[in-house]
């Protein structure tokens, strides 16, 4: 009898178990890696600030090389596709985790989250069109091809020789590794659109899938008005 | 488990807000009369300010507990040292 009263005082823990954040683990653990993430994309984004500083020459204008009313129009559809997203969150919250409702007229959860989708593959396939576009014009991670549209303006002065090739390098892997991460957003969302909202896994009581991809694709998002500014304006 | 449930902002006028502060942005890149000294922080003004507006309204940071917010924000101030650490490079 004596060993087993030692045994239970032993499984007690060490000190009174304390409130943590106030969140539930899977979006600690989302919040927890979006500031893993911000490292990363602060890498990405420090060392263009730090190349574009010390760069041997002046930076190419970005209106010159890019296609900035396009990228504008696929800002302006990932911020779209940004409040789909939290206007999911908001349905399934409010315990609408419908598709349409006519009388009144009112989206749900299905709705608003495959608007959320869409609007993501168009912004990577607009992405995509864009990636083609640029090397097709002669724009390449490396610099400019011989022969093409950048060469022509690289060799009429336009866009400086010196710093091109620094340009088209720090261009495709910021932008790159953004659309990656988009790409990611709509696989997991689809992913979750298909087995668990369309079965109606979500309610009022449990819709911690949504806030915690939700979080993701607002960063993501958050992450692209930073560097539109950076890459295509400044 | 049961999610705290509040009422919601305004999305659709965050939405409008982040849309119209786009289109002054990309005209104030365009204005090709005014320096860049005004243009850059201008144009970093108004991609801060809709980074904020997305952070505290769709990520709903503002309504986060306090510690929440602490966690998030942590990163930034790292960063900005990673950044300026690796320019003085170029100063020194």
């Amino acid at each position: 009898m004596a060993h087993a009263t030692a045994t239970v005082d032993m499984m007690h823990p060490p000190a009174p178990a304390e409130r943590g954040l106030d969140v539930y683990n899977n979006k600690l653990g989302m919040w927890v890696f979006l500031a893993s993430e911000v490292m990363f994309f602060t890498a990405l984004i420090g060392s263009y600030i730090i190349l574009r500083f010390g760069a041997p020459g002046p930076w190419a204008p970005p209106a010159k090389v890019l296609n900035v009313p396009v990228t504008a129009f696929n800002t302006f559809l990932l911020i779209c596709s940004s409040v789909t997203m939290v206007k999911a969150y908001a349905a399934v919250a409010d315990g609408e985790t419908h598709f349409l409702r006519f009388r009144p007229f009112s989206g749900g959860l299905k709705f608003w989250m495959l608007a959320t989708i869409i609007g993501g593959a168009m912004f990577v396939g607009v992405q995509a069109y864009e990636y083609t576009h640029l090397v097709h014009h002669g724009f390449l991670p490396s610099g400019a091809r011989e022969g093409s549209e950048v060469a022509e303006l690289v060799a009429s002065g336009v866009v400086p020789a010196a710093t091109i090739g620094l340009y088209g390098s720090t261009f495709y892997t910021m932008t790159g590794f953004h659309g990656f991460h988009v790409t990611c957003g709509v696989i997991s969302m689809t992913y979750l659109y298909v087995t668990k909202a369309l079965r109606g896994k979500y309610s009022r009581h449990d819709y911690r899938g949504v806030e915690v991809i939700g979080l993701y694709w607002h960063f993501v998002d958050l992450v692209w008005i930073i560097l539109f500014t950076i890459v295509y304006l400044i | 488990m049961e999610t705290a449930h509040r009422k919601h902002p305004n999305y659709v006028l965050i939405w409008v807000y982040l849309a119209i502060l786009t289109a002054i942005e990309i005209g104030v890149a365009f204005m090709s009369h005014l320096p860049k000294q005004i243009i850059i922080p201008a144009l970093v003004f108004f991609a801060v300010w809709k980074a904020l507006l997305v952070a505290l309204y769709f990520m709903h940071l503002k309504f986060e507990p306090r510690k929440l917010l602490i966690l998030a924000i942590i990163p930034l101030p790292l960063a900005a040292i990673f950044v300026l650490a690796a320019m003085s490079e170029h100063v020194w």
